[in-house]
């Protein structure tokens, strides 16, 4: 990638190359029968890598891992797995 | 060329509308606050095209130079002492994203115990931002500097924020006669800036980015690079000054009367006028003695330093400021840089919080210096208190 002055990127757009899914220790699962499709998880997931439906769908190439979603969760339909056992 | 008798301030008001700044975010704070009245009129009485934006502090007004600047407008801010020691994060952030941004700093005494007079531990605390630090000893150079600080921020080779300063009172509110240059001269010197905006919504970017470390090193080493070309424009700029207005300030450093001198006082800020004179009392008494007026603290003159120092045997170094646990902020700087010289530097800080520097304390400084031609001295660091 080119360098410029106050690093500046020109390119709309282009965070999208950098998958940050290795930062992931914890991965959020979503049981497609406890799920009401309210759409809080959608709502408050910071990364907006959940796509509205029911069940949700979770963008696993971007997903952090933070855990919001399953907190947020009234239905508590998303648990956090540990990445290692998959 | 209209000659008026101005206070320091009305002075950096007078160069900010001859620059045509067109944005002055700002936060009122003593010894600086008459510069934004001043603007505030000028701005109120038609004279000047430029908002002026009032914020809740000067942390609010340095990121509202930064979001001005990256839309590629002509910014300006003054401030002083806690003002910019509360902006100092986004000093960082302002030369870092290489913003030309202009702001006076009035300099004021840090706090506790209160003070508001005289004093330049505040910019010298600003030493490591990235900012181009520039020095005035008089209220006309406040006006010329004030308008090449512009010229020399917005140089494509620079690119880096500057800031000049002028002692609190000793010249912000004291009135001396200034020439004042034609709007048509200035415009010449220093032409509109046609910076294209990084915020735009047509071509958006993204700022502030986080470079891994296998890249951020690079950005921290243009910075150092464009300071190596700031040694290059801050002279050839003040040449051009000269050559249209008939002042100049010989770039980064003013040698006075180094001619045969065996001693010389180095200092910065109005106190160069009073060493003069004590120069001019010692040279008529038959002693070898100079002075050396800093004028750009960063980028640090060395190279200049030691042409000038050639044949000094000592050098004494004037501090109005004080780097506890070492001291003299500028003696350090210069005893680094005299380095390869044989050169003694002797460290004296005086001044602090206004207390005057009168003829007799540079007299003793001078004496100080003489004697250490022949005698080590106790100490390298005196306090004048």
């Amino acid at each position: 990638m080119k360098l410029t002055p106050g690093a500046v990127i020109t390119e709309p757009g282009s965070t999208t190359r950098y998958q940050t899914n290795g930062w992931r220790t914890f991965r959020p699962a979503v049981d497609s029968g406890k799920c009401t499709g309210c759409g809080l998880c959608w709502l408050y997931c910071p990364d907006a890598v959940i796509s509205r439906g029911k069940p949700p769908g979770v963008d696993y190439r971007y997903c952090k891992g933070c855990g919001i979603c399953a907190n947020e969760c009234p239905a508590k339909a998303i648990t956090m797995v540990p990445e290692e056992r998959g | 060329m209209v000659a008026r008798v101005m206070s320091g301030n009305e002075v950096v008001a007078y160069g900010v509308k001859l620059s045509r700044a067109e944005i002055v975010p700002s936060y009122p704070i003593t010894p600086q606050t008459t510069i934004v009245e001043q603007i505030a009129e000028f701005i109120a009485n038609g004279e000047m095209r430029a908002e002026l934006m009032r914020v809740e502090s000067e942390y609010a007004a340095m990121g509202a130079c930064i979001g001005a600047s990256l839309m590629g407008a002509r910014t300006f801010t003054a401030t002083s002492s806690q003002g910019l020691a509360f902006m100092h994060e986004l000093t960082h952030w302002a030369a870092g994203s290489r913003l030309p941004i202009v702001m006076a700093v009035v300099n004021r005494a840090m706090a506790p115990p209160w003070n508001i007079w005289a004093d330049q531990q505040d910019v010298l605390s600003q030493r490591d931002t990235g900012w181009l630090s520039l020095f005035c000893e008089t209220n006309q150079e406040v006006l010329d500097t004030c308008i090449q600080a512009f010229r020399i921020s917005e140089d494509r080779e620079v690119l880096l924020p500057v800031m000049f300063s002028l002692d609190g009172f000793m010249l912000s509110h004291t009135s001396e006669p200034v020439e004042l240059p034609k709007q048509g001269d200035v415009d010449g010197f220093l032409p509109e800036s046609r910076r294209p905006p990084l915020l735009d919504v047509d071509h958006p970017t993204t700022l502030f980015n986080v470079p891994v470390p296998e890249q951020y090193m690079e950005f921290r080493h243009w910075i150092e690079k464009s300071m190596d070309a700031a040694r290059r424009v801050i002279p050839k700029a003040d040449r051009e000054f000269k050559r249209r207005f008939g002042r100049g300030y010989r770039g980064m450093l003013e040698p006075y009367w180094l001619e045969g001198a065996e001693v010389a006082l180095l200092t910065a800020g109005s106190v160069c006028g009073t060493v003069r004179d004590v120069v001019e009392s010692l040279r008529k008494r038959g002693e070898k003695v100079g002075m050396i007026k800093l004028r750009s603290f960063r980028p640090f003159p060395s190279e200049e330093l030691r042409r000038a120092c050639e044949g000094l045997r000592v050098l004494g170094v004037a501090d109005r400021a004080c780097s506890f646990g070492m001291g003299g902020i500028i003696f350090s700087d210069v005893s680094a840089a005299l380095q390869p010289l044989n050169v003694r530097v002797l460290g004296f800080i005086a001044g602090l919080g206004g207390r005057d520097i009168t003829h007799r304390d540079i007299w003793r400084m001078f004496k100080r210096c003489i004697r250490a031609i022949e005698v080590t001295p106790a100490r390298a660091i005196e306090w004048f208190v």
